[in-house]
């Protein structure tokens, strides 16, 4: 029943994030800015449009959306959360995981290619670089856990992370952060890529679902979002024990996706975005930093100084 | 030399102009420009059946200009300058456009703004520049682009996310603005208005262009009130135009302050142009004689109170900008423009004084209100996208500084001057450093005072093909950022 309720929740939420991010930007910019509900309205309003479909296209372009959302959601239901675990689980299911997330990004790039848009094309040809560091880093993540923690299977290991030695802090810390530049890589944020831009030359992940309209492109913005949501229970996951009761948890959990949120609004209102060739060096911070709690976790397994 | 030598609004007649024979033209020419001189217009008028060589050279050091001509009658062809003088190449494919006279040797003779805009279906195709190889490839942006951009097209060719080669095509916005002032002579009000639409963004660069030609055809001297609130509005618009462009460069690294902060001073600036003649822009404000609106004492406190606080916001907004360091990897080192290149291709305004060319036509041949309140000229060397963005800065300052001055010396007096004809059978040259460079406007009037030619000269004219030139070997994505640094006009070049 909790679980349901949990999953529930975070199927519903994931513009009510990307509403945050938006307010944080506007109260930034000293603007009253819309409410943190309007991605809502402008899902609705999408689904209601017609749309058009380029005669370039073939069933690959329209397949995508509905793929994208049902791997995301597929990704949301084995992942934890500290209030109610996984819906799905079972040894390595981590590995799933990574990939039905890759599932959606690969739809996303072949149909922007179907398309046959030289705009298209730079834009699949820049997510398939930045995806390839980007996944190295995340096994590396995803392999520190499991060394850390002996398990092989996402609820186990946050289980038993939080009943291991005072150094896993340190892990964590190096972790979290990993994760949240992984966020705004996967999530398309600054200083990554640019959510605002209508420039097309620049852009990454916006240039490729350049040609959907209607209720396909209201479904790729909200398998996008729900994607963040995802990762950013990742992050949950590490900072919350798993051993606490519904309610609290479910404050806490709350609280934590919204400072994320509200962390992604930050670095978008303060810092300008990157050069496109200097992306990977960015990524490459993730790498570094999940090699190093990885480096750390090998050395208190054996034996410390 | 058999140059007539002018002032910037020295009216001159036209039979004084000397008329020489194109090679003779063209050896002086190309002597001038070798000993530093600048090409400033080079246009043709037809003129029964015959076609009339105009061009004019600058001296900037000295404040003079040069004026000879040359006549085609039947002669279809002639010796192209391009190889020689680098900035004649436009003006010789405007000629080659207009009216069929071929230059020959022109490296790359191709339309000015018939190239694919505005051909028909029967004519041929316009060959873009092809680049050979597996790993090249083709992006083609616009004419129609995404966002409120003017329209124009732009053709990449690319290898992986490296620019090689970056063709321009333009025209798209072409009005026939030279022609719609011999249409309407006789209409002075629709002149003045026509003069301020040439391009949206310069309305007082242009108006006080055509004005002043207008005046000095005339002969008459306008009231010095008028020259300040002029050279006020001039600089008001410098203002809001390089904070909106402060902003805009923001916008495209998204970088979220400085597209608020500088977004929201200038509005403040082109409010203070609507308190003076109730336009933001500055429309209606100047007419052929002076000014149609006065800064009473009350507005000028205003002004003083408003730019005062702009002065101190400015300087803070700025200072937190240009030490971000995420903005500075962004700026520095993108899109570089050398001095000998900007020199070569005749690169005009701030982005001409970014990579290091010090002409700035309030200092090197001063007009109105300049005469009187010098111009320090500010260059910068690196001629990057950094360089081009804080000339924006520092020209912020030193306009501010200007408006200041000129409003603690508002002298009384009347704001306009009547006249009643144009004098017949002159030529004048009339130069505006707008907020985008010189603007150049050569209005020609016929036997009875009427207008015989208008020619146009925008900025853009020459700075497009800096924009190409500084996109070379960048990365594609840092495009949109160099584009913006220039923030040249379409309708401008298009006319």
């Amino acid at each position: 029943m909790q679980k349901i309720i949990i999953i529930m929740l975070l199927i519903v939420s994931p513009f009510f994030f990307v509403g945050i991010i938006n307010r944080v930007k506007a109260v930034w910019a000293g603007r009253k800015g819309s409410s943190v509900f309007q991605p809502y309205y402008d899902f609705f309003k999408l689904i209601r449009k017609g749309e058009v479909i380029s005669r370039t296209t073939s069933i690959v372009f329209q397949i995508t959306p509905s793929i994208n959302i049902a791997a995301i959601l597929f990704a949301l239901l084995i992942v934890p959360t500290p209030v109610s675990g996984s819906v799905i689980k079972f040894p390595g299911d981590f590995v799933l995981f990574a990939y039905s997330l890759a599932l959606a990004k690969f739809m996303t790039v072949i149909a922007a290619m179907d398309t046959g848009s030289s705009f298209e094309g730079m834009g699949a040809s820049r997510e398939v670089t930045f995806s390839t560091i980007i996944e190295t880093a995340f096994f590396i993540v995803l392999g520190s856990l499991a060394l850390l923690t002996g398990q092989v299977s996402f609820e186990t290991i946050f289980v038993m992370l939080n009943i291991s030695a005072g150094y896993t802090v340190l892990v964590k810390v190096l972790l979290v952060i990993s994760l949240f530049i992984m966020l705004l890589t996967e999530g398309s944020r600054v200083p990554v890529d640019d959510p605002n831009t209508h420039l097309e030359l620049t852009m990454i992940h916006e240039v490729m679902i350049l040609d959907y309209s209607g209720p396909d492109l209201a479904f790729i913005l909200y398998s996008t979002a729900l994607k963040m949501v995802v990762i950013s229970l990742l992050i949950a996951d590490l900072i919350i024990p798993f051993n606490m009761l519904f309610l609290p948890a479910l404050g806490i959990t709350a609280v934590i996706l919204i400072a994320v949120f509200i962390s992604v609004g930050l670095v978008e209102s303060l810092i300008a975005r990157l050069r496109m060739s200097h992306v990977p060096q960015f990524i490459f911070i993730m790498t570094a930093l999940s090699l190093t709690a990885f480096a750390i976790i090998i050395f208190f397994l054996r034996g410390g100084f | 030399m058999d140059w007539t030598e002018i002032k910037n609004l020295q009216s001159v007649l036209l039979k004084d102009v000397p008329l020489l024979s194109f090679d003779k033209l063209r050896e002086q020419l190309i002597n001038s420009v070798k000993s530093g001189k600048r090409l400033v217009q080079f246009f043709g008028n037809e003129e029964k059946n015959e076609v009339i060589l105009y061009v004019v050279l600058a001296d900037d050091q000295q404040s003079k200009l040069y004026l000879t001509s040359a006549k085609f009658k039947s002669e279809k062809t002639f010796d192209s300058l391009t190889r020689e003088i680098p900035s004649a190449r436009l003006f010789e494919r405007e000629i080659y456009e207009q009216f069929g006279i071929k230059p020959e040797g022109h490296p790359w003779l191709k339309p000015v703004r018939r190239g694919i805009a505005g051909i028909n279906s029967q004519e041929p195709q316009y060959e873009f520049f092809k680049m050979g190889g597996d790993e090249i490839h083709e992006v083609g942006v616009g004419p129609i682009h995404a966002g409120i951009i003017e329209p124009g097209h732009f053709r990449f060719s690319c290898y992986g996310e490296n620019i090689h080669y970056l063709e321009i095509e333009l025209g798209f916005q072409h009005r026939g603005v030279e022609k719609l002032f011999l249409q309407k002579k006789n209409n002075p009000v629709y002149l003045e208005k026509l003069a301020e639409s040439i391009c949206g963004d310069s309305v007082i660069g242009h108006a006080s262009s055509f004005n002043s030609a207008i005046e000095s055809l005339g002969e008459i001297s306008i009231p010095r009130r008028a020259k300040l609130i002029r050279a006020i509005a001039l600089e008001l618009e410098r203002i809001a135009v390089h904070l909106g462009d402060l902003s805009a460069l923001a916008g495209d690294v998204a970088y979220l302050t400085g597209n608020a902060v500088f977004g929201a001073l200038r509005t403040k600036v082109i409010n203070t142009t609507m308190a003076i003649c109730g336009n933001r822009f500055g429309r209606g404000l100047l007419s052929a004689g002076g000014v149609n609106y006065d800064i009473s004492p009350e507005l000028r406190d205003n002004i003083l109170s408003t730019i005062s606080r702009l002065d101190d916001e400015v300087s803070l907004a700025a200072e937190v900008y240009f030490s971000s360091a995420s903005v500075l990897e962004r700026f520095e080192k993108t899109g570089i423009v050398d001095f000998e290149t900007a020199l070569e291709i005749g690169m005009v305004g701030p982005a001409a004084r970014a990579s290091g060319v010090a002409i700035d036509v309030r200092s090197d041949h001063p007009f109105g209100a300049y005469d009187f309140f010098p111009v320090h000229k500010l260059t910068l060397k690196s001629g990057d996208v950094f360089a081009r963005a804080y000339i924006r800065f520092i020209e912020i300052q030193q306009s501010i500084r200007i408006i200041n001055e000129q409003l603690n010396n508002l002298t009384e007096g009347g704001l306009k001057k009547n006249f009643s004809s144009l004098k017949p059978n002159r030529l004048v040259v009339s130069m505006t450093e707008g907020w985008r460079g010189e603007i150049v406007h050569v209005v020609i009037t016929g036997a009875k005072g009427e207008i015989k030619k208008v020619k146009i000269k925008d900025p853009s004219f020459h700075n497009w093909l800096a924009l190409a030139i500084a996109v070379r070997e960048n990365g594609i994505s840092d495009f949109p950022l160099c584009n913006k640094s220039f923030n040249l006009s379409y309708c401008g070049f298009d006319l």
